[in-house]
């Protein structure tokens, strides 16, 4: 069957078949839905995914450990820092190395810097979708301004290969730290101003509120995770339940919804600004002077034979990386738990019995990214 | 009248008593198709956040009369930001079909032009130069907006030197993927 046919149905006199994509402005990529419906009603969704299927979980059994952790930048290239993090964890797990204290805090910084300009996007992209082009201006603004910081520390924008075995590839300069403090206090008022502009919109409210619930039952039973299961008000964040990269030493709550519907969804990802704000600043301010790559990391390195497992908490939720190394210098095999693959899953439930012009609302509040769902 | 003198100097000439103005047919149509090229919202893959950014605040590609557009009925531009797989090589296809003519294609990042770090993967199109013919190539991964930018101010350049009398437009040498034909030397 060639890719553009419809996809197998059976279909009743009085249904219609909507084709969602792969090209659609609001799918974020190349997601395909198969939506039948009846009326106004969604009877019937099947996502289909694989138009980004770039074999990422193969090619790693090519490539060296280091040359793995530039391919996991491109999971997720919305937040690769995390990427980063989750496989340089695993990686460190197999090859026992310690991180100096330094790195893990910049780490930290790194990481929340970059679950922000993730947020950012999606808040960007999420008032497009629902009709609201000025909330996407006002999130590229300071979405620039972080991803300067980026570029100030590892001179790429997007694909960053920062956090390396072992490490961080360098250590930040005073310039550094005063940008990023600047920022800080240029964000915090912003935080408000979305809140004014979007937030509390009465129109956005009217699209997302009570849209698209998910109970607290239903978001543990598909196994959603980061926004989209504490939007429904299960207090579940990796960084809490199993810390790493010393995020117990950080003060912060994790933000959780009450109804689980679109603009829980949305709010938790807005809170979530406010406390990656605030780790941000604690990290700053811990931080002391030292090296910031750990000892005795080959440049070709051949972890022992074994199994690890390591597992962040991304901007889109429990991101999981399942290394076996049989004693070479690739891995014999690399898994990836995806949380935008598995947070997407519940669509096929979520989309049936709601109406035709909440779908995109929907779509866009599970917030997924197609380099992840499909690798 | 003001701006269309301005901007084509030497081409348009103020008849007697400015009634009209002469210009060549040519530099008249590729001046409006250079001024408003409008790109079809087309993100593949990471590259396609970078693109984003570039129709965001601070780059504004507004001002250059780029302003994108959601569906391929409305876009004379197609910018492949991002990786093609096998999987959506027929989409590309078809979208780029859909497309009114004269339509241009801007392959943005390496994984468009070249497969980029998925060279040796079983699911890529090494290029999507493989199934659609490209104008303009934009080398990184990802480019930088302004890199996007330098690639539009070059297809703007190429625009300038179409002529309808070697068959700007026409569907056939299109189709093939020689569209230099098209272009004058
Ligand atoms: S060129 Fe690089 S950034 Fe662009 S789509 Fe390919 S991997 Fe992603």
């Amino acid at each position: 069957m060639s890719s553009t046919q419809p996809l197998p149905h059976g279909l009743k006199s009085d249904q219609l078949f909507v084709n969602l994509g792969p090209q659609h402005p609001s799918t974020h990529g190349v997601l395909r839905v198969g939506l039948t419906i009846e009326g106004e009603i969604v009877v019937k969704a099947v996502p289909d995914v694989g138009y980004l299927h770039r074999g990422t979980e193969k090619l790693a059994e090519l490539r060296g450990y280091p040359q793995c952790v530039v391919i996991s930048d491109r999971w997720d290239y919305l937040s690769a820092m995390n990427n980063n993090l989750m496989f340089c964890l695993a990686a460190e797990k197999l090859l026992k190395v310690e991180v100096p204290e330094r790195a893990q805090h910049l780490r930290v910084v790194m990481c929340e810097l970059n679950r922000i300009a993730s947020h950012l996007l999606f808040f960007g992209t999420y008032g497009i979708d629902l009709g609201a082009f000025t909330a996407f201006l006002h999130a590229f603004r300071e979405r620039e301004m972080v991803l300067d910081l980026f570029e100030m520390s590892c001179g790429a924008r997007l694909t960053y290969n920062y956090i390396r075995l072992g490490g961080v590839m360098k250590d930040v300069d005073a310039a550094w730290l005063a940008k990023c403090r600047e920022f800080i206090e240029f964000f915090k008022p912003r935080l408000k101003e979305y809140d004014d502009l979007l937030s509390f919109n009465p129109i956005f409210l009217d699209r997302t509120k009570g849209v698209g619930r998910i109970s607290a039952k239903q978001a543990v039973a598909w196994a959603l995770s980061g926004p989209n299961l504490r939007g429904s008000g299960v207090s579940y964040d990796a960084r809490k339940f199993e810390p790493y990269c010393g995020y117990e030493k950080y003060d912060f709550e994790v933000p959780v919804g009450k109804d689980g519907d679109c603009w829980d969804r949305y709010y938790c990802r807005v809170l979530e600004m406010h406390q990656s704000v605030r780790i941000i600043e604690a990290a700053l301010g811990m931080m002391a002077e030292g090296p910031v790559m750990g000892k005795g990391v080959a440049k070709v390195p051949k972890p022992p034979p074994g199994e690890a497992y390591a597992h962040v908490e991304g901007a889109r939720g429990d991101l999981g990386c399942h290394l076996v190394a049989d004693g070479n210098a690739s891995p014999y095999r690399m898994h990836i738990r995806a949380p935008s693959f598995i947070n997407l899953a519940i669509l096929q439930e979520m989309l049936v019995g709601e109406r035709m012009s909440d779908v995109i609302a929907i779509l866009g509040s599970i917030d997924i990214v197609l380099g992840e769902v499909d690798r | 009248m003001g701006v269309i003198l301005d901007k084509l100097p030497g081409v348009c000439g103020v008849l007697p008593g400015g009634a009209g103005v002469l210009a060549r047919t040519d530099d008249m149509i590729n001046w409006a198709r250079k001024s408003s090229l409008w790109p079809m919202t087309f993100g593949l893959a990471c590259c396609a956040i970078e693109m984003m950014g570039a129709y965001a605040a601070r780059f504004d590609f507004d001002r250059m009369g780029v302003i994108p557009r959601p569906s391929p009925r409305q876009a004379d531009l197609i910018i492949i930001a991002g990786t093609v797989v096998k999987k959506m090589a027929d989409p590309i296809i078809q979208v780029y079909k859909q497309m009114p003519e004269p339509r241009f294609v801007i392959s943005y990042g390496s994984c468009s032009n070249c497969g980029g770090p998925y060279y040796d993967s079983y699911s890529v199109v090494k290029g999507v130069d493989k199934i659609i013919p490209v104008d303009i190539y934009v080398a990184g991964c990802p480019p930088r907006p302004e890199a996007l930018q330098f690639g539009l101010l070059q297809l703007q350049k190429k625009i300038e030197r179409m002529s309808i009398a070697r068959g700007a437009g026409a569907t056939l040498p299109q189709e093939k993927g020689a569209r230099d034909s098209a272009v004058k030397p």
